[in-house]
């Protein structure tokens, strides 16, 4: 079999977080009763005109500024036609011509090696609402809550050649757009949306071949297989003498493979034209400027600033930064409790584990700075020690409790009392005669069974240090 | 003499003086409606009468108590039937839309309730606004009140007969490329058409959003330029509205046409141009002159491709525009289909009349894909020609005088047959919207079969008052507007 290598550009959705919708002051919040975050604007009806929402342009510039795009001074709206219940006017409000943002790139990092992703263009345009299909009276109903929530497209070049790329390309637009509060960035919640542009060729081969367009991802796992599958598909079609045809295609997950949506010949002409409704947007060289000094700081900068000026290890911060959620909750424990590390340990360690556990997103932590901090007071001071802080993080990523109080009410503070723990000390050596003897003759494991009895005996919150000194000293 | 004989702002004196109230006014032109409108058709729908004498006594009390003071207040008003009226179903003059209510007034409505307006009906109209004659109804063709045997023009030809036949004192109507303007010539009354951005959009069912704008049609330049002040707003929620703090166009009423520089466009006198209709204007330009205006012949050029660049561009537009007309909504659908594409497909031919049908389909093929530049840029192109082209013109007049149309008003069923020659009727209208300029049209004369004639003076964008004032002079000098019957007055 010939090599063939893979070409991949992304079209990638994101649904912008503006209190109201684009074009009317309905709002965005998701999950209202059907048909309450409406009016005559996002339901379509007769006369009613769309009035741009401001944040959303600022929003589409932030994002455009942050991965090195031009700003287009002068852009508008276009009409994008086509028939559909979900789309009330029966034309969505999007930009073709004159895009707001152009020619930008981002730096993806892969296995150590480094690559520029060029974008081609961002766009805004309007979302539309849902169609949910009713069993009972086999018809179907429109959702239009969601129609008119704003989004952003940004469409890459075909810069990209694995999955891998294709997931850190994803990763890094979806860390930028979250620094800069711009969007949530959820694939599984649909306000991060990504459709797959993919070709095979032969290694070397600079002709580019015939592409498909993926839809319906909604995890980067999903991603990577029908990234796989994809090609594996193209490669076979070719290999067998046959041609790929220009289509779009939909992955379903669970079957692990991707079937056709619809051929190029029967792509719609939407009969683009620029939206009468709406007068060009005029971008003044002091709104960017405004927004480029609004900009936070990035995840990179973020990260070298941990690395400089709190000494956690640089792949650390590089988890931690992943997350604005997460760096936000580093910087503000740390500032209160002054223990950097400890806070980095909590949060690298326990914290990524109960979110893998119960398939959360670092954006779903419920826990406040204030309560990793106390928890990280009374690990320091000793008052617990860290089995026992171990339990008690565990109530306070799930409910956000108060260590203090918490502690103080189950009576959960550390014994540090030698002459109490003496006595259970030598409680122990007596009842345990074999181990004791083993310890002497030389067994040192046998120690480690004697602190464990101890501590049992004291209900887990003896001072493990303590126990040790005091075993050693009475035998 | 009966109420409706009165202009709207006489009307709205009188009531204002005690001697007549809102509910007699109301009663009187429910009254004038019943009798009159089996032979004109000029109205789709009626307000429900309690509803009309229950806000008439409202508005009469808000008038007692001083919290309404506007010329307007208490007079009776007719909307043509593209402007949303809550809770008053607003149909377009389409079978599409014969069952929709809308649930939010449009923000010249409002505006014009805010003012005391008593709301009597929705006016019949081309269907979606298009067409030139008020036969494209889904509810039937409208009749002059001058000829019975002739249309009124249009679009806005219910809201124009309604007034000719003194149905109501005023009311609203909309222009996209000359639908206040020529019915009001075919009519014998007055309606202007503001400069673009003027009144706001909002509520008004789209035809051709960059060209469309709503506008008064009354019995003379007084009541417009009450209505117009009336009815203008900036508003947020039409993107394309305008700030202005100019709209008090009832100042521009007085004073004098001495030096006044009016251009009149040779290319306007050619071909196709009724003897009659011709005489008419150039005598109306000689009264201004007697009356100390500068009047002088020019070259507009660019005429013949406003026409054309008109029809591409508004029918692009409407073409999107009514996309929403899908019968998933709102409105007509049909009774029998399978799956969603035969909804749609027979919601819509079954709902929409032939001359929409006609300008959707020209706007479609227009926008589509490889004809797009062909048509659609260089429509937009001569568009932005034409305005420069007027622009050039207002470097040295201040109104433009011409006809409003090439005719007067034809017989019913003439027009419907060549529709090219209908579309070409609106040579001397279509310039205005492309450059969304002010325009008015007023009477200026009568035919030898005493059918109205109307005079046209466009000014600069935002230059109103101009010719308003110009109008209001000439309308002085040339006496009373001409009545229902055809006799001159």
């Amino acid at each position: 079999m010939k090599k063939y290598e893979t070409v991949i550009g992304l079209e990638v959705h994101v649904e912008l977080a503006t209190k109201t919708k684009i074009f009317c002051g309905c709002p965005t919040q998701f999950g209202g009763k059907p048909n309450t975050h409406t009016c005559p604007v996002c339901t379509g009806m007769p006369g009613s005109l769309p009035v741009l929402n401001k944040k959303v342009v600022e929003y589409a510039m932030a994002v455009g500024l942050a991965t090195n795009c031009e700003i287009n001074r002068n852009c508008r709206f276009d009409r994008k036609n086509y028939f559909y219940p979900d789309n009330p006017q029966d034309y969505q409000i999007s930009q073709l011509y004159e895009p707001i943002c152009l020619n930008g790139h981002v730096n993806i990092n892969v296995d150590g090696y480094e690559k520029k992703v060029r974008i081609h263009e961002i766009h805004m345009e309007e979302d539309a609402g849902k169609l949910i299909h009713d069993e009972l009276k086999d018809g179907s109903l429109i959702d239009f809550n969601r129609s008119g929530v704003p989004l952003i497209e940004i469409v890459s070049e075909p810069d990209m050649s694995s999955a891998d790329e294709v997931i850190a390309y994803l990763e890094t637009l979806r860390t930028t757009i979250q620094y800069l509060g711009a969007s949530d960035c959820k694939l599984q919640e649909g306000s991060m949306r990504a459709d797959v542009n993919l070709s095979v060729r032969e290694a070397g081969s600079d002709k580019l071949g015939t592409r498909t367009e993926m839809k319906n991802l909604n995890s980067f796992k999903a991603i990577a297989r029908a990234i796989e599958n994809e090609r594996n598909r193209q490669i076979v079609i070719i290999e067998d003498g046959g041609q790929v045809i220009q289509e779009t295609r939909r992955w379903d997950d669970n079957k692990e493979e991707s079937y056709s949506m619809r051929s190029k010949e029967d792509a719609q002409d939407y009969r683009y034209f620029p939206d009468p409704d709406l007068p060009g947007i005029f971008i003044s060289r002091e709104w960017i400027d405004e927004i480029k000094q609004r900009e936070p700081e990035f995840k990179a900068a973020r990260q070298e600033r941990y690395i400089s000026e709190y000494g956690i290890p640089k792949g650390d911060a590089d988890i931690i930064t992943d997350s604005k959620k997460m760096a936000d909750i580093f910087e503000e424990a740390s500032a209160l409790c002054n223990s950097p590390k400890k806070i980095a340990n909590w949060l690298i360690g326990d914290t990524i584990r109960l979110l893998k556990e119960h398939d959360m997103d670092p954006d779903d932590i419920k826990f406040s700075p204030e309560n990793l901090a106390k928890l990280v007071k009374l690990t320091e001071e000793g008052t617990i020690n860290s089995s026992v802080a171990t339990e008690v993080f565990e109530k306070v990523f799930a409910d956000n409790i108060d260590p203090e109080s918490y502690v103080k009410e189950k009576g959960l503070a550390q014994v540090n009392d030698e002459s109490a723990l003496r006595d259970t000390v030598q409680k122990v050596i007596d009842e345990n005669p074999q181990s004791v003897e083993d310890y002497r003759g030389g067994k040192e494991k046998a120690l480690g069974f004697l602190v464990g009895q101890t501590m049992k005996a004291m209900g887990g919150k003896a001072n493990p240090g303590l126990v040790n000194k005091l075993l050693k000293e009475l035998l | 003499m009966s109420l409706t004989d009165l202009t709207a702002t006489e009307l709205g004196k009188r009531i204002k003086e005690g001697k007549v109230t809102a509910v007699d006014a109301a009663k009187e032109s429910l009254e004038n409606i019943k009798e009159k409108d089996k032979g004109l058709n000029a109205f789709v729908t009626l307000a429900d009468e309690a509803g009309v004498i229950k806000r008439a006594e409202e508005v009469q009390r808000q008038i007692e108590d001083g919290s309404l003071t506007g010329p307007l207040a208490g007079v009776p008003v007719a909307l043509k039937d593209n402007l949303c009226t809550k809770g008053l179903r607003t149909t377009c003059a389409s079978k599409i839309l014969s069952n929709f209510v809308p649930p939010y007034s449009a923000t010249a409505v409002e505006n014009l309730e805010k003012a005391g307006a008593v709301i009597i009906g929705k006016t019949n109209m081309d269907e979606f606004a298009m067409g030139s004659t008020s036969e494209t109804s889904f509810f039937g063709a409208v009749k002059n009140p001058h000829d019975a045997e002739r249309v009124t023009g249009g679009s806005s030809g219910g809201s124009a007969a309604a007034v000719a036949a003194g149905e109501v004192a005023y009311a609203l109507g909309t222009d996209t490329g000359g639908s206040i303007r020529q019915p009001s010539a075919y009519c014998g009354v007055t309606g202007i058409k503001p400069t673009y951005g003027t009144v706001s959009r909002n509520g008004l069912i789209a035809y051709a959003s960059s060209l469309d704008q709503i506008g008064p049609i009354a019995k003379d330049v007084t009541d417009c330029a009450a209505i117009l002040e009336a009815i203008a707003s900036y508003d947020t929620k039409d993107s394309t509205s305008v700030k202005r703090d100019d709209t008090d166009f009832t100042s521009a009423l007085g004073g004098d046409v001495k030096g006044l520089k009016i251009g009149i466009p040779n290319d306007y006198f050619g071909e196709g141009l009724d003897e009659e209709v011709g005489t008419a204007v150039l005598a109306a330009a000689d009264t201004l002159k007697e009356m100390g205006a500068e009047v002088e012949r020019f070259d507009l050029g660019l005429v013949h491709y406003a026409v054309p660049a008109y029809y591409i561009i508004a029918s692009a537009e409407a073409s999107s525009n009514l996309s929403r007309f899908d019968g998933v909504k709102y409105g007509y659908r049909a009774k029998d289909y399978e799956g969603l594409h035969q909804m749609y497909k027979r919601s819509r031919s079954e709902g929409f009349g032939e001359e929409v049908k006609r300008r959707i389909m020209l706007g479609t093929f227009a926008l589509s894909s490889g004809y797009y530049d062909a048509y659609y840029m260089k429509a937009l192109k001569t568009k932005a020609l034409i305005k420069q082209a007027f622009d050039k013109a207002f470097e040295e007049y201040d109104v433009i005088l011409g006809p409003v149309a090439p005719t007067v008003a034809p017989r019913l069923g003439e027009s419907l047959i060549d529709p090219i020659k209908m579309y070409l009727g609106d040579i001397y209208t279509v310039s205005a919207n492309l450059a969304g300029l002010p325009a008015i049209s007023l009477p200026c004369g009568v035919n030898s079969r005493g059918l109205p004639i109307g005079l046209q003076l466009t000014g600069n964008c935002f230059n109103e008052k101009t010719i308003i004032k110009a109008a209001f002079a000439f309308e002085r000098k040339y006496g009373e507007s001409i009545k229902p019957g055809g006799e001159e007055a």
